[in-house]
């Protein structure tokens, strides 16, 4: 028999471990958890109802804003946020490289946009990355340097870099 | 050889070049901390009581329910404010807590902290403010009325400022006039408001970490606020999400250290969105009022203005932004006569303070409509008029000042001719997603017109009217690395990449690392004023030139050299009587030196009454072109493309000048068409990214950029500042535009006279015909 506060614990499934959260009130957000209670804040909060993107994780391979998915509903899928992808991915290394990153807070939520629009799309037209990427606000760099770095990306796999 | 040359000799990462940003890689893979990622051992979550008034007296504060619920540590109010009441940038007005009365919706009345963020909700819940509510002074022209009562004990008016010179009675054979309003935009940066305080272990001072754009300046507001000495208060900078002007000012920096301080706890703020709106000053609302006067061939003979500003209920820096609105009324061209006023006022309003453009956006949007109006008037396209009446360096402006900086004005309005048009074939009426309002697919490909305008600005650098403007760095040398310390906000602009940047082509040494950011050395002053480049910058290349010195001095002596004969070139020392060369890694194997700058820029002087004086350090200048297709039938507008030419001295990163000419240029396009705080009885009506549109990357054109780069002779190492430049112009180049798109659809179409446009202001302009 679980008691009361054992019936809040549930387990989720993040960048390929399961993690238990114990300590949620019920109704967080993903967002909420992946950062308050499991530590894990490369996902940013900018607006948290879905407008800006900066939270933006795969759950089973789609592209979602965390602040809007409630925690304990997603106990069965597969959680991929930034600290999943392992930090140096050609997508990654675009952004820095191709001057897509200022101040950085929408970055993270960016890149996953970006993972998962090339692979959904691997060779998109200049207009459906903006199609791709208009879920993600950026303040600093009016997006030229982002549309730069999938460029980039696309020419790179292309060429057999990746 | 000369230094120039031989600074733009090769290292790996010198000046000139565009090297990665040394945080890139943390903020791409999601492990860099901003201030919001912080947390601490043991720490509380605090937040604030807001007025729900715009403006009342505070009858009584009951915090006894809430203080008693559990998980509840304090809850404080201005009772609890143990050093001055008050806080602000240029006059200290602003209450830390309201304790008498509030003067704004959104106004702080008291700050709880608990166990987490959800119990400090319902603690503030619990709290109650008993109001009597107070009329409130909503219009800003109201507030000149002698008749309204003062709604703070400094008065209503924050500064009245006038520019006159020449002769004011001189009528043009041609004069143009009209009104402008300008709306109220927000930073919206993305990282929201946050900051953790830790206090010490004796209770005596406290550590916070906070997102500032100044850790000086909050260092000195905040001690003053706690009753510390500035040496029991440490900032240190939080990673910055953006600032834009928004973070100059205090926000919750004296909040969070004095609940850090009540409980012995470290303490954790931070805003959502929506409090964020209330949390920060904003860009100020304008109304403008222009009449120009020239000959028939369209040369300026005289300029009137007058500008009201509402600065909300307390001054941050209304009086310099105001400054900043009637200095540059005349723009980048020549006028000999002026007559310009100028009033910044209280109202019950959002207080407003600096945004990226500071004033300068507001003066260049009336003062590009009235050439676009003049030009019309004489009969010359928008090019013309400007290229007619450039200003050039030596010129005097309206305050008396001479242009001393590089002012390639003629340049930029040519270049701007020079830039050929997008091949797109206007191909509206092939690809539905181009049409104005996006792949909605309600635009008729037939509504749509394509308009071209242009807008050309002049925008002072640095701080201005006698400012102590200084910024510290400390270059130091130990095996064979070069350290830097600065407590130069990095928000974003990237001044951590320049700084290496700089110390690796004075010194020849391509090892350079970073201090944190922190108030252990003396101020940088704000990042802000498109100043760090110059001041911070040129205090990091004049603490590495005493290095470079010291070693010289030692090689000299070491060798029997002549210190005077040797430069750095790339990676290498050369002495440039013998030839002979070396490498840098190697001569300063086994030398330490240290060595600390303050730099200021040349002094300036305070406006006397008539707005004379050469009150402004120096200048930068450019232009914009914007193409648009608007759909006239629904006021819809895309931006095609915005081309720009700017004058930027010397590129010192060029990678990072794109950012910034981009970046800029897209919040001159929210301005223009999408950007605005609206207030009803001043509350925000559209308090949320749902509401308040900032563009995303649908609605950002493709950008053309040409650098004028002709280092200026007063610029460290030739660079101007680039950041604020590019949102001043590129706002009336788009409304020029949709007015070209308007007025082909034949002539006396109303003037737009107002940014944000809206939908209905361009159908409304289709549908009637010119005021005069």
């Amino acid at each position: 028999m679980t008691s009361k506060s054992d019936e809040r614990h549930f387990e989720l499934s993040i960048n390929g471990n399961r993690h238990r959260v114990t300590d949620s009130y019920p109704g967080e957000s993903l967002l909420t958890v992946l950062r308050d209670r499991l530590g894990l804040t490369g996902s940013k909060g900018a607006c948290e109802e879905g407008e800006c993107g900066s939270c933006s994780v795969l759950l089973d391979g789609n592209l979602v804003c965390s602040c809007l998915v409630l925690a304990a509903s997603v106990t069965n899928c597969s959680v991929v946020t930034v600290e999943g992808l392992g930090g140096s991915t050609d997508v990654q290394t675009a952004f820095v490289e191709s001057g897509a990153i200022q101040c950085g807070f929408c970055s993270p939520g960016l890149i996953m946009a970006a993972t998962n629009l090339l692979e959904r799309t691997p060779e998109p037209t200049v207009d459906e990355i903006r199609e791709g990427l208009a879920g993600n606000l950026c303040r600093c760099t009016g997006y030229g340097r982002i549309i730069d770095a999938v460029q980039v990306v696309v020419q790179q796999r292309k060429n057999g870099r990746s | 050889m000369s230094d120039l040359d031989i600074r733009e000799s090769v290292i790996n990462g010198g000046l000139g070049q565009s090297p990665v940003r040394p945080d890139g890689v943390a903020k791409a893979e999601g492990s860099y901390e901003f201030s919001s990622d912080l947390s601490a051992d043991n720490m509380l979550i605090g937040k604030t009581l807001r007025s729900p008034h715009q403006h009342a007296r505070i009858i009584r504060i009951d915090t006894s329910d809430a203080s008693a619920m559990t998980g509840v540590h304090r809850i404080i109010t201005a009772e609890d404010v143990p050093g001055k009441a008050t806080y602000g940038l240029i006059a200290s007005d602003q209450p830390v807590f309201a304790s008498d009365v509030v003067r704004y919706i959104g106004e702080p009345v008291a700050a709880v902290v608990a166990d987490d963020e959800e119990i400090c909700s319902r603690a503030l819940e619990a709290i109650v403010v008993e109001y009597e509510p107070l009329t409130p002074l909503i219009d800003a022209r109201l507030a000149l009325d002698t008749d309204t009562p003062p709604i703070h004990p400094d008065g209503n008016v924050i500064r009245e400022q006038n520019v006159i010179c020449g002769d004011t009675t001189v009528i043009g054979d041609i004069v143009v006039e009209d009104h402008y309003t300008i709306g109220m935009q927000d930073q919206a940066f993305l990282g929201l408001e946050s900051a953790l305080a830790i206090p010490d272990a004796d209770g005596a001072g406290v550590e916070c970490h906070v997102a500032t754009q100044w850790l000086h300046e909050d260092l000195g507001q905040v001690a003053a606020c706690l009753d510390l000495p500035e040496s029991s208060v440490r900032l240190v900078l939080g990673g910055v999400g953006g600032a834009f002007g928004g973070r100059e000012d205090i926000s919750l920096q004296v909040h969070v250290c004095l609940l850090a301080l009540a409980t012995g706890r470290p303490v954790k703020m931070h805003y959502s969105r929506s409090e964020s709106f209330l949390g920060h000053v904003h860009r100020h609302p304008a109304q403008i009022w222009m009449r120009h006067h020239a000959t028939k061939e369209g040369k300026l003979v005289k300029v009137e203005a007058e500008f009201v500003f509402d600065g909300g209920a307390y001054a941050s820096t209304s009086s310099a932004v105001l400054v900043n609105a009637v200095t540059h009324a005349q723009g980048p061209y020549r006028c000999e006569n002026a007559e310009v006023r100028g009033v910044a006022v209280r109202t019950n309003n959002l207080p407003c303070g600096a945004m990226r453009g500071f004033g300068v956006v507001q003066a260049c949007f009336a003062h590009e409509r009235q050439m676009d109006l003049l030009a019309h008037a004489c009969g010359l396209d928008p090019i013309e008029i400007r290229r007619r009446n450039a200003m050039s360096t030596g010129d005097k402006l309206i305050t008396g000042q001479v242009v001393e900086s590089v002012a390639p004005v003629l340049q930029i309005i040519e270049g701007l001719e020079r830039m050929p048009f997008p091949d797109d074939g206007n191909d509206v009426e092939t690809h539905p997603y181009h049409r104005p309002g996006g792949a909605g697919n309600t635009t008729r490909a037939s509504d749509v017109r394509r308009g071209v305008g242009y807008g050309v600005a002049i925008k002072n650098l640095m701080y201005s009217e006698a400012f102590d403007d200084y910024s510290t760095a400390r270059c130091t040398l130990r095996d064979g690395v070069v350290t830097l310390k600065f407590a130069t906000a990095e928000v974003g602009q990237g001044f951590i990449t320049i700084a290496p940047q700089i110390a690796r082509t004075t010194l020849g040494l391509e090892d350079v690392a970073l201090e944190s950011i922190d108030t252990g050395v003396g101020s940088a002053g704000s990042t802000s004023a498109s100043r760090q480049t110059w001041m911070s910058g040129g205090a990091v290349e004049a603490a590495c030139l005493k290095v470079r010195q010291l070693i010289f001095e030692h090689v000299a002596s070491s060798t029997g050299s002549d210190p005077f004969a040797l430069v750095i070139e790339g990676d290498s020392i050369v002495n440039t009587a013998t030839g002979e060369r070396q490498l840098m890694s190697e001569v300063v194997k086994g030398l330490e030196f240290d060595e600390e700058v303050e730099f200021r820029h040349r002094p300036t002087v305070p406006l006397d009454e008539n707005g004379q004086g050469a009150c402004h350090t120096a200048f930068a200048f450019v232009g914009h072109r914007a193409i648009v297709d608007v759909d006239v039938e629904l006021g819809l507008v895309r931006v095609v493309e915005v081309s720009t030419v700017q004058d930027v001295g010397r590129a010192l990163n060029p990678l990072s000048v794109t950012g910034q000419i981009e970046g800029g240029i897209a919040q001159g396009l929210g301005l223009a068409l999408m950007e605005e705080i609206v207030q009803q009885d001043g509350r925000i009506m559209n308090p949320s990214f749902t509401d308040y549109l900032i563009p995303t990357i649908a609605d950002m054109p493709p950008v053309v950029a040409e650098l004028i780069e002709i280092p200026d002779p007063q610029a460290p190492m030739g660079a101007k500042g680039v950041g604020e430049p590019p949102t001043i112009s590129s706002t009336p180049a788009i409304i020029a535009a949709i007015q070209d798109a308007v007025n082909q659809f034949g002539a006396g179409r109303s003037h737009l006279t107002r940014v944000p446009i809206r939908p209905s202001d361009i159908t409304e302009a289709l549908n009637s015909t010119r005021r005069d």
